[in-house]
């Protein structure tokens, strides 16, 4: 006895990202943990020994946080004003902050009181950081300067004062060549942000700068790449990379997201750069080609990104002061949820003796598979057509898939009983049909089934146009779209022509293959034929 | 049929079992249905065929159990004769001509009366004036055979036409007309389409062609008839049936539903549904147990009691038309073709069994008429048979047409085709003919209005879009080794390269539309021949681009054999509406082979199908059939091919002994019967290879399979047994001469035995009592039985048998 074959849903090529290896990688991230910080959280850094403690600076406090704790390991309060730029050394004993009362404070990791205060900067300071020989500290200031301190003495060793604005961010390169570049760029006052947006390289062994890298916006990032030779600056709505090498030439200028990039971040093995941005976009670059692989989604504005060594996790400050956690699912896991998908506690009632095996002399008793016929489907088997229409109308199946919808209406064309199915509707039903007309007559996929279902609405409700407001107006858009429509078939039929005619004499001898024409033709002359019928 | 030497057309089964309602044996163990020139016997339980009943020399028109004994049947057909049949051994018992010319539905009818009359009228003589003066009496008798029915017993005849309904009681010998206004209110139709008759009371359902149900009653009145009516069907009312004790009435139609009504309790009714294609006819077995229904797709299900389907017995599909070609499954050598709506049938040619379909719409089959649905119009296959193309089409009246090309790949862990890819609309108009290119690597599908290759891969996309003059192609064909492809159109044959997509050359010959394009096989690959509109063949040489030969033939179907360089031609010749197939080689000038008068009508499909084990006939007419056969199908839809007739002996020979080997169980004793058998063959084939061939042991065959097949408790004595079993071991003589003269002998006896059964026939049927006691007749055929191998074991010379035991 053949069973019941349930109508087919036509599966259309998918328009949604591809799968590839980075997104494979980058989504292999637990549910993220949320932690409430006091203000915006401003930095994030990573302790560079194990086992990775972060400092996250926010309002008027530094929190330290364990790897897997949610609760913060250690927190440093004594700031008399909004903190900044919480910084490891590369030994992870020592902390480094500035503030906005212009002192830049020392700690010890354990210790709570500051160990050494440094004081000579007149505004707050937004940028502190470790030379690489960990004896020396340099801090960058609103107050324009940039400056170099001695740890043990607290004494200024040295002061730039190239800049002409604030200077929001710094990095020191490695100090093997024992030349101590800073680096510093200036940001323009808030207000106007069309100041001198400059990046300058300074020589630890010379008061003057080296390099001056104009990168046309404010600048509010910056990171330079292992081997020392790249340096990517974010300022604005761009991210742009500088070969020092060639003297600071631009290599690549990066526009993707569309607010100002707030943070940039390189994955630990340096193939992949992060940028985070007010937008609430964190993206992914492939650092060989530049294009964007990967892009997460965040809840509020982005100000500060980390990656943990070796991506364990990935850490999102924001503006409304959460702090955003995500750590990297262990190899078991990740294989376990992709094994098992989504099972509901019931689930253990049906596989009940499933993975049973029968032994030698057992007697099988197999019972018949149950067909499982979805709502719609289990309408159309007891003919119910206008039942079956309207289970296929659900909002749900209207909305999200409407090619359910479709295969629907076309099986019941197929079976010459569409029109039963059409008719007979009060006015919110056949205002729901009309809005799912709207929807999706033009939709190139659907338009050869929906147009003939949309004469038979028309044929039916031809009579009783004029009593509903609603249906009224649902109509008049459908005609508007129908308009639209067929203008913008028509300028598609003349691009067409005169690409035929390009093509024409380009291959002279060739046949020249003309099947896209007509299939638009009959398109139109369809809807056209709709039209004459809506008027 | 005419003979052309040692070749001949036969039929090759395939034919309808759908056409007559079939008959259930009275132990429901068997089915006898009429197929085509034979009947056929099938069992319920395995759905294998057993055996064919062959005799007939026109088509069956009709099978009936003997009501005086149930282990015979009668079957009537259209060359005019009634046969008697011991359908359980499938011996021809006895044959009578019914007179001149007989329509297949006068036969029927006469069969019929016939039946009803020997029950009554012993006399031979009196049968046929009876049956005479009865089919005079209801002249106007509608055509179909359902439509005319016995009632309670015999007592009186129904017959429906048109809309009149007419009963005729034997004893009063008097008739009754009732008639039907031809419409009603809502412009239904009310003429009749099946009649039933209630076995135990005076009721008579009657179908309509609105889906009502009639029941007559009181009919014996002129005037105070009363009916009442039972709608569920929505179209057509088929077949109409009453189970044996009149308990339950069973109604079919187009719906595929069957439906079981309650008699006197109408509104409670029962539902069969999913049935597969439209009823038939329904059949119920005499104890009521099995339900038979045969249906509009050439099948026969069984079903227990209303609930559950137990078997299907299915033919081969013949659809409307047959718009696919015939095809031959690489990989199953079974011939591939549309069958039922939206599937393609693998139909195996050596067992002349339907082996699956394949769903290739994969859509709910609305049962309604009137409704455009999807069909397959093309498929081909890879020369390995690793891929499937399909076409499906459905055009609606002012719809556009909608296309798929589905591409399908075979599974070797399911053993089946899986859908690859769908490509919806693949061109705006039919497609004309889709081949695929034969050799591994580059492999393509030609399509119509343009052509378009589609390229391989884990899915396919289009290659390459061709056209020609914005003309439209009508064939395509690739050359053996795939470097060439030809593709007419219309007046043109053009050809390309697949591998560059490149139009190579064109080739023109005297006007005229191209209908066939075939390329040569082997030594003969440089020629292309074509045969046009306006009665040419034409054979270009692809070296010279130039006509080579051509000559003037009404060519109606042209193909090429795959494994040589053979090619087949059917011609239709003008004045006579007969076919002539030519077999010739495209480089030599006089045909390999001709047959005249092959069939009647005109040959639309033909496919060379390749032999399972290669014959080495030397003979040069009949050297083609060597690779492969040659099957075709006639206007009427029968499968016929052409054979040799050693090929034939040896089927013939073949098939008996599968017949044995399939009824005797694998047991140790049959293992040892085996052996003996095996070395009786051999024995013989030593001796004499034509009588080898000819009698493998039938008489033998039967006694062991009585032993073996009949219950231990239902057996003579075994001391009776003993001496019949033996004899069947035996080797009945060793001299060839002294078996002749034992033919003769037994030629002999057989008509003796003959007369004689007729004469203890008479006898038992005379005495009423007798006739109606179905035990008395049973015991007497039983005897006859043994009767007969007692004579037979009494004639024969055991002389040898002592010899043997002394060794």
């Amino acid at each position: 006895m053949a069973s019941y074959k349930p109508t087919k849903i036509t599966v259309y090529p998918k328009l949604g990202e591809k799968v590839t290896q980075d997104t494979v990688y980058w989504k292999n991230y637990k549910a993220p943990i949320q932690i409430k910080e006091f203000g915006a959280v401003t930095n994030i850094n990573f302790s560079p020994v194990a086992p990775h403690n972060f400092a996250v600076t926010a309002f008027t406090r530094i929190h330290i946080y364990g790897p897997f704790s949610h609760e913060p390991v250690k927190s440093f309060t004594r700031f008399k004003d909004t903190a900044y730029c919480g910084r490891f050394r590369s030994d992870g004993q020592l902390l480094v902050a500035g503030c906005e009362d212009s002192v830049v404070r020392l700690f010890d990791v354990n210790g709570k009181v500051a160990l050494r205060m440094y004081k000579g900067h007149t505004k707050a300071v937004h940028v502190t950081d470790f030379t690489s020989d960990s004896y020396q500290i340099l801090t960058g200031s609103d107050d324009y300067s940039c400056r170099l301190w001695d740890i043990p003495n607290a004494t200024e060793l040295n002061a730039y004062q190239e800049h002409t604005d604030y200077i929001r961010c710094g990095h020191l390169f490695s100090s093997e060549c024992n030349r101590t570049s800073t680096f510093s760029q200036f940001v323009s006052k808030k207000e106007h942000r069309s100041y001198d947006h400059t990046l300058k390289v300074f020589d630890g062994r010379v008061d003057k700068s080296v390099m001056t890298l104009d990168h046309g916006q404010p600048v509010e990032s910056l990171l330079l790449y292992p081997s020392e030779g790249l340096l990517v600056s974010a300022g604005g709505r761009f991210v742009k990379v500088w070969d020092l090498l060639k003297k600071g030439q631009p290599l690549v200028s990066l526009k993707n997201h569309h607010k100002t990039v707030t943070c940039l971040c390189l994955s630990s093995n340096g193939e992949r750069l992060l940028s985070g941005s007010l937008d609430r976009h964190v993206k992914v670059y492939n650092t060989t080609s530049y294009k964007v692989v990967h892009n997460f989604d965040y809840a509020a504005s982005i100000l500060s990104l980390a990656l943990a060594p070796n991506d364990e996790s990935i850490v999102v400050g924001m503006t409304n002061g959460i702090l955003n956690l995500k750590h990297r699912k262990n190899a078991e896991e990740s294989k376990e949820i992709s094994g098992q998908q989504r099972r509901r506690p019931s689930y253990r009632v049906f596989v009940k003796g499933k993975n049973y095996f029968p032994k030698q002399d057992d007697y099988l008793v197999s019972k018949p598979v149950k067909q499982h016929l979805a709502k719609y489907d289990k309408q159309l088997k007891k003919f119910n057509v206008s039942k079956a229409l309207d289970t296929a109308l659900e909002a749900w199946t209207r909305l999200k898939k409407p090619e359910i919808t479709v295969a629907v209406i076309k099986e019941l064309d197929r079976r010459g009983t569409l029109k039963n199915a059409l008719a007979g509707r009060d006015e919110q039903g056949l205002s729901r049909l009309l809005y799912f007309l709207i929807g999706n007559l033009f939709d190139p996929r659907f338009a050869p089934v929906l147009v003939t279902a949309a004469e038979m609405i028309l044929d039916i409700y031809q009579s009783v146009i004029g009593q509903s407001s609603v249906v009224d107006r649902q109509l008049l858009r459908l005609q508007e779209m129908l308009e639209r429509e067929i203008d913008y078939q028509q300028e598609l039929l003349e691009v067409l022509g005169m690409l035929d005619t390009v093509f024409a004499s380009s291959l002279p001898r060739k046949e020249v293959p003309c099947s896209a024409i007509s299939k638009s033709n009959g398109l139109t002359q369809g809807e056209g034929r709709l039209q004459l019928q809506a008027t | 049929m005419v003979e052309h030497g040692d070749i001949r057309v036969v039929h090759r089964g395939g034919s309808k079992i759908n056409s007559r309602e079939p008959v259930i044996s009275s132990d429901s163990r068997l089915l006898l249905c009429a197929s085509g020139e034979c009947v056929k016997v099938f069992s319920t339980s395995t759905e294998e065929c057993i055996h064919d009943l062959r005799g007939h020399t026109g088509l069956v028109t009709g099978v009936l159990l003997r009501p005086s004994n149930h282990l015979q049947a009668y079957s009537c057909s259209a060359d005019g004769t009634v046969r008697l049949w011991d359908f359980t051994d499938g011996i021809l018992i006895k044959w009578r001509s019914v007179g001149k010319a007989c329509v297949c539905v006068c036969t029927c009818v006469c069969a019929e009366l016939f039946q009803l009359v020997a029950v009554h009228l012993p006399q031979s003589g009196d049968r046929l004036v009876e049956a005479r003066e009865l089919s005079a009496v209801l002249s106007d008798v509608s055509s179909n055979p359902a439509a005319i029915a016995f009632g309670r017993g015999g007592e009186y005849i129904v017959s429906a036409k048109g809309l009149q309904l007419e009963v005729y009681f034997f004893k009063k010998q008097k008739s009754y007309r009732f008639s039907l206004k031809e419409n009603n209110k809502k412009g239904r139709k009310n003429t009749f389409t099946c009649v039933a008759s209630h076995p135990q009371d005076d009721c008579i359902a009657t179908g309509h062609e609105d889906g009502k149900i009639r029941l007559w009653r009181n009919f014996s009145h002129k005037k105070e008839y009363t009916y009442s009516t039972l709608h569920w069907h929505h179209s057509v009312v088929s077949s109409l049936c009453f189970t044996p004790e009149g308990t339950n009435l069973l109604s079919g139609g187009v719906e595929s539903v069957l439906v079981q009504w309650r008699y006197n309790q109408e509104s409670q009714k029962d539902f069969l549904p999913r049935l597969g294609a439209a009823i038939t006819h329904i059949v119920v077995s005499p104890d009521g147990a099995l339900f038979c229904t045969s249906h509009s797709d050439n099948k026969i299900t069984i079903i227990q009691s209303c609930v559950k389907v137990s078997a299907i017995i299915q033919g081969l599909v013949k659809g409307e038309s047959l718009s696919t070609d015939l095809m031959v499954d690489p990989r199953s050598k079974a011939m591939v073709l549309n069958g039922k709506p939206g599937h393609l049938q693998f139909y195996s040619l050596q067992r002349d069994k339907l082996l699956f379909n394949l769903d290739i719409v994969q859509q709910e089959y609305i049962h309604q008429s009137g409704l455009q649905q999807f069909e397959v119009v093309k498929a081909a296959f890879t020369a390995s048979g690793n891929w499937l193309a399909s076409v499906e089409e459905r055009k609606q009246k002012d719809a556009e047409l909608e296309l798929n090309l589905k591409l399908w790949m075979f599974d070797e862990q399911s053993q089946s085709f899986v859908l690859n890819t769908t490509i919806s609309a693949p061109h705006e108009a039919r497609i004309t003919a889709m081949c695929f290119c034969q050799s591994t690597d580059s492999q393509t599908t030609m399509l119509a209005l343009t052509f378009m290759a589609v390229d391989d891969g884990p899915s396919w996309s289009c290659d390459f879009v061709g056209a020609y003059h914005s003309l439209v192609p009508e064939c395509c064909t690739f050359s053996a080794d795939g470097s060439l492809l030809a593709v007419s159109f219309q007046e043109v044959v053009t050809v390309w390269s697949p591998s560059s997509w490149e139009l190579l050359t064109t080739l023109s010959q005297p006007p005229g539309a191209i209908r066939d394009l075939c390329f040569g096989k082997l030594s003969c690959s440089k020629y292309l021949v074509g045969t046009t509109a306006n009665n040419l063949l034409c054979c270009w040489n692809l070296l010279t681009c130039a006509l080579e030969w051509s000559t003037s033939m009404n060519t109606s179907l042209l193909l090429a054999d795959p494994l040589s360089e053979n090619m087949a031609a059917f011609l239709n010749v003008h004045n006579v509406d007969q076919i002539v197939v030519f077999v010739f080689k495209p480089n030599e000038p006089r045909p390999l082979y001709s047959h005249k008068a092959v069939c009647s009508g005109n040959v639309t499909r033909a496919v060379f199908a390749p032999r399972e084990e290669m014959l080495d006939s030397c003979e040069e007419s009949s050297q083609w059939l060597n690779h492969s056969q040659l099957y075709f199908l006639t206007q009427c839809m029968d499968l016929m091919t052409f054979t040799t007739k050693a090929e034939e002996a040896r089927q013939m020979a073949a098939s008996k002994q599968l017949v044995i080997d399939d009824s005797i169980a694998m047991t140790p004793f049959h293992l040892l019967l085996g052996k003996h058998r095996g070395q009786q063959q051999q024995q013989e084939s030593g001796q004499d290879s034509l009588s080898a061939e000819r009698t493998p042991l039938p008489q033998g065959s039967a006694a062991i399979k009585e032993l073996l097949q009949t219950p231990a408790h239902i057996l003579p004595s075994t001391s009776f047994l003993c001496s019949m079993f033996v004899q069947s071991l035996l080797i009945s003589v060793t001299d060839s001469r002294s078996e002749t003269k034992h033919v003769e002998e037994e030629m002999e006896s057989e008509k003796e035995e003959d007369s004689e059964e007729e004469e203890i026939e008479s006898r038992a049927v005379r005495p009423p009592e007798m006739a109606r006691c179905g035990q008395a007749t049973e015991t007497a055929t039983l005897t006859k039985a043994q009767v007969k191998e007692l004579r037979r074991v009494k004639k024969l010379d055991h002389g040898w048998l002592s010899s043997v035991l002394d060794l």
